[in-house]
């Protein structure tokens, strides 16, 4: 199955590019974790043996030829539509979502495996979608019913941040295929009464409270607004050059909220200044680059869509989490693709990076 | 054809990513634009809020400074106070622990409770006093059961101790937490709420001295508030010590011989103006005032018709009575009106007019001189004489003493008295002055008013012979380590200079008669060996007394006296009024008795040892006789004077 031709059109410059981004990222989080009272393996190392483990899954997934995925991919939609059930009927809670589903060996996140199967499952239905000129309002019909099924049982779980994700990946698939002008006008006309009238009639004061909370953290001083205000004192406060490394402040005296995972951004910040974040917006613009490069290389359409969803996954985690950290967007908990501490995120993010592998060295194939 | 539309697609969506490309490239270009707000432009703004979310100033109070008597011996100082504490995020179970330390501590469960509630607000981290001025004892109970009181601290803070209790109380004065109408004003701009300031008194007037600077110390904490290390510290400087013009030792005498009675005592050095003992009675105990002062404590004070809380010796103002008739003698004799050889029939009243002014002697004093009119206190002959020199001729006499005017002692709340003249008279109640009002100024009634501290000024500077010095308390102020600052030198305030040596001459020896000879209305003051020179007074309380109730204490007279000693070679001047006392001779010459022995007393040592130069072997033996001396004397003292 592995052939030579296919070593030797191995994209070691997506490799190279998440390598580098990783191995910062270990280094942020030892220094992240410094002030933890850590019992058993350190995180640090521990986000060293997620990566292994991912370079792993990412050459396996890279391995099978993608086009084999079109075949299977509502199989697989299907099956992580029910896994997304049976979390919602017997999933595990904790910290208020039931988001785990227990397997026996090991606990899965179905929502987080329908990251990839939603870009799967849309590059086949895109890829035999045909229409001159863009998607018409009667063409988005059909798939805005493939996306609201799962969307709304991730939102019932609840986790915003990866429904959120998932509407974004599909949207920027949609895009890619093209929209006509009108579909685009005609959807934000029906949105914005829907969401006015929900809002007057529908939504009980408490509720028009939690989602203003979430619109304005600043309303809440010591909730989520207090990570933000501290968020920012952290970036700003490191000023051009950074405070040095294991010498930030408001990291080292835990003034910040997962400051491994979701606020990584914030330590590091803080730690090397303008110019660390600088060279770490370089690295993620040239590997979201680099995917679309993939994309636009690739000449089968099925391969354009999926490698234009993956992007589009990393694309949007990178967005939302750097916007939180520095105070554009309300605190929602997604992390930063091989930057943040955890096994999930690198998991997903390296399969991800195993399909842009996979399409990037069949590019000659056809 | 299918085949065509296929690769027009796929060029369409080719161009597409050049497309995505750039609006990728724009939000990144967003995003790095924001951190450049964030990290470039308001980067001193974030690192200045990024230091105070982690840096904590705690202030350390100074010690402050101890205030001692002329002799060194110390009258206030400082000592541990130790108060019960908690620390919010340190507590579990807050009901619990209130239960535990009420039962454990024998405190007030409820008034813990609500010191709690006060500072719910808080920072969780910063520790909330449950209770303070708890016993020794009480610490240690909660050190032994630290382990169960998680949160509980013993937080300990210098207080005021005042080793002689209510002694010299009005004096000293008293320290509180600053108001916030003190912070707002000049000279305390740096003081801090919750900082303790001195209200009255000395501890008020030297503030500035006693303080001393607060340090402090930048700490480093957590999120969480816990403390990881001190970043710096600077130490706090103790305040300076005052060392005060009074002797303790006739301070305590002073005070005991007032007993119950109100009223206040000066006593002066007559060559500089150093108070020896300033005594207002009944006093208060300043170490209450520090504190939370008990209701039932701040009603008493509150209630009791002899004002406790007012410093009489300063602020109290009374006509002075017949010790006002060495000032008309002085004018008289000044002005030629009288001299030695004068002589007035006294039967008992005086005519002016239609108006008849009684002498207090109603069988009257006959053929009286100058010194007879001192000795037996006339009336008759100072109506008078007061009506040949006219209100202004007394009232310029009186101006050569600083009367009616501030003297300028330390303290706070320096009443100026009153002398009346005519002019004073057009311009505050807009009418002429009548001659039969002169009258009672020349034997201290009517408008006059004086406090104790311009009557001890009065009879200081007839004592030295016209000098009027500023009185004043503060004899130096010394650093922690002993070392004198400031010494405070005699100000000379002004000289009498229209006086004669020959009128003084004259005067004293009337005032000597007073208390050394037969038929003197100041026997009572009479010391077996040093000769006292007085006067005295009583000054009537209402105008027109109704004989009904002239026996009720607020209608009874003011007693008063005036005295300085020894009489060849004056040392001390003593002004003694007891509110109410009615007769100066019975009520305030034994205290001014008193206090002159407490301090001829006090000097005796002083004086055996220039007599007789004990050798450098002896000196411990000679001063161990010393005490048995001063112990005895009052006795015998007693028994001289009655």
């Amino acid at each position: 199955m592995i052939d030579r031709r296919l070593l030797l059109n191995f994209d070691w410059i997506l490799l190279g590019l998440v390598l580098v981004v990783s191995l910062l990222g270990i280094i942020n989080i030892y220094s992240a974790t410094t002030p933890y009272k850590i019992i058993g393996t350190a995180y640090y190392l521990k986000q060293c043996y997620w990566l292994l483990a991912g370079i792993t899954i990412s050459l396996m997934v890279s391995s099978i030829d993608y086009h084999i995925m079109e075949d299977f991919s509502y199989w697989l939609y299907g099956f992580l539509v029910l896994l997304l059930v049976a979390v919602l009927l017997i999933g595990r809670r904790s910290m208020g979502a039931t988001r785990w589903l227990n397997l026996g060996l090991f606990s899965v996140q179905p929502s987080e495996l329908m990251k990839i199967g939603i870009i799967i499952t849309f590059a086949r239905f895109y890829n035999n979608f045909h229409s001159t000129g863009g998607l018409t309002v009667k063409d988005v019909l059909t798939p805005l019913a493939l996306l609201a099924l799962p969307a709304a049982l991730i939102m019932k779980q609840p986790d915003l941040g990866t429904a959120v994700l998932v509407i974004l990946i599909v949207l920027s698939m949609t895009f890619y295929i093209g929209v006509r002008w009108s579909t685009v006008v005609t959807f934000t006309c029906i949105t914005i009464p829907m969401v006015w009238f929900a809002w007057a009639r529908l939504l009980r004061p408490y509720q028009k409270n939690r989602v203003l909370d979430f619109l304005d953290p600043e309303r809440s001083r010591l909730g989520s607004g207090y990570h933000i205000i501290q968020s920012k004192i952290a970036v700003g406060s490191g000023g051009f050059s950074g405070k040095g490394y294991i010498k930030g402040t408001q990291s080292q005296l835990r003034f910040l909220p997962e400051q491994h995972t979701d606020f990584a951004f914030s330590v590091f910040a803080e730690e090397w200044g303008f110019l660390g974040c600088l060279l770490l917006m370089i690295l993620y613009l040239f590997l979201v680059l680099w995917g679309l490069n993939i994309a636009r290389r690739c000449n089968d359409r099925f391969g354009g869509l999926l490698a234009v969803g993956v992007t589009a996954m990393l694309f949007w985690h990178i967005v939302i989490n750097m916007g939180m950290v520095i105070g554009l967007f309300p605190v929602v908990g997604v992390p930063l693709p091989f930057f943040s501490y955890g096994g999930t995120s690198m998991i997903t993010s390296m399969v991800g990076i195993g399909l842009l592998q996979n399409i990037s060295m069949r590019r000659f194939m056809f | 054809m299918k085949e065509r539309r296929f690769v027009r697609e796929l060029m369409e969506s080719k161009q597409r990513i050049v497309g995505l490309s750039f609006v990728v490239a724009f939000v990144f270009l967003l995003l790095v634009l924001r951190l450049w707000h964030l990290q470039i432009l308001n980067a001193e703004d974030y690192q200045a809020r990024s230091e105070n979310n982690r840096l904590r100033f705690v202030p350390v109070a100074a010690s402050r400074g101890a205030i001692l008597d002329r002799k060194g011996a110390v009258i206030v100082s400082n000592r541990p106070s130790f108060s019960l504490a908690v620390i919010p995020q340190e507590v579990q179970d807050k009901e619990l622990l209130l239960t535990q330390l009420a039962d454990l501590l024998g405190l007030d469960r409820k008034e813990m409770s609500e010191n709690w509630q006060k500072n719910h607000g808080r920072a969780k981290y910063f520790p909330i006093v449950l209770s303070s001025n708890i016993s020794r004892d009480q610490v240690e109970i909660v050190e032994e059961n630290r382990l169960r009181l998680p949160g509980v601290e013993i937080e300990m803070k210098p207080v005021r101790e005042y080793s002689h209790g209510v002694l010299a109380a009005h004096l000293l004065g008293y320290i509180g937490e600053i108001s916030e109408k003190e912070l707002d004003s000049a000279g305390l701009e740096e003081y801090n709420p919750g900082d303790y300031v001195g209200k009255n008194g000395i501890e008020r007037a030297l503030e500035r001295e006693l303080h001393g600077s607060d340090g402090g110390r930048q700490l480093e904490v957590d999120a969480r508030g816990r403390v990881l290390r001190t970043i710096s510290e600077s130490r706090p400087t103790v305040g300076n010590s005052i060392v005060l013009t009074i002797d303790m030792a006739v301070q305590k005498q002073a005070e005991q011989a007032f007993g119950d009675q109100a009223g206040a005592a000066v006593a002066m050095d007559v060559s500089n103006g150093e108070i020896l003992a300033f005594v207002s009675n009944p006093g208060f105990d300043p170490a209450l005032f520090s504190g939370k002062l008990p209701a039932d404590i701040w009603k008493g004070y509150l209630e009791d018709v002899r004002r406790p809380l007012e410093n009489k010796a300063l602020s109290g103002q009374y006509p002075p009575g017949s010790t006002f008739k060495v000032i008309t003698a002085l004018a008289g004799l000044q002005e030629g009106t009288i001299n030695d050889a004068t002589s007035v029939n006294c039967s008992g009243s005086y005519s002016m007019g239609t108006s008849t002014f009684k002498c207090w002697n109603k069988r009257g004093h006959g053929t009286t001189s100058l010194k007879k009119s001192l000795r037996e206190s006339c009336d008759v002959y100072y109506y008078q004489l007061g009506e040949k020199l006219g209100v202004d001729k007394i009232a310029a006499a009186a101006r050569e003493f600083r009367l009616g005017t501030a003297l300028g002692v330390e303290l706070q709340n320096e009443k100026v008295g009153l002398i009346p003249t005519t002019e004073w008279k057009q311009k505050r109640l807009g009418q002429r002055w009548y001659r039969g009002e002169t009258l009672p100024v020349s034997i201290g009634q009517g408008y006059v008013l004086m406090t104790p501290i311009q009557l001890a000024s009065m009879i200081a500077t007839v004592a030295n012979e016209g000098t009027v010095f500023r009185p004043h308390l503060v004899k130096k102020v010394v650093d922690a380590d002993g070392k004198t600052l400031r010494e405070t030198k005699p100000e000379i305030l002004s000289k009498t200079t229209a006086f004669s040596k020959e009128t003084y001459r004259l005067v004293k020896q009337g005032l000597s008669a007073v208390v050394n000879e037969p038929g003197g209305t100041g026997a009572m003051a009479r010391l077996y060996d040093v000769r006292v020179a007085g006067k005295t007074g009583s000054s009537q309380v209402v105008k027109m007394r109704d004989s009904k109730n002239s026996t009720a204490y607020k209608f009874r007279d003011h007693a008063l006296f005036v005295a300085f000693a020894p009489f060849e070679n004056p040392e001390i001047a003593v002004a003694v009024v007891v509110e109410h006392g009615e007769h100066g001779g019975s009520a305030a010459a034994p205290i001014v008795g008193r206090i002159l022995r407490a301090y001829f007393d006090g000097k005796k040592p002083v004086v055996k040892e220039a007599v007789h130069p004990a050798p450098a072997k002896n000196e411990n033996d000679a001063e161990e006789v010393t005490p048995a001396v001063d112990v005895k004397t009052p006795e015998r003292e007693s028994g001289v004077n009655r």
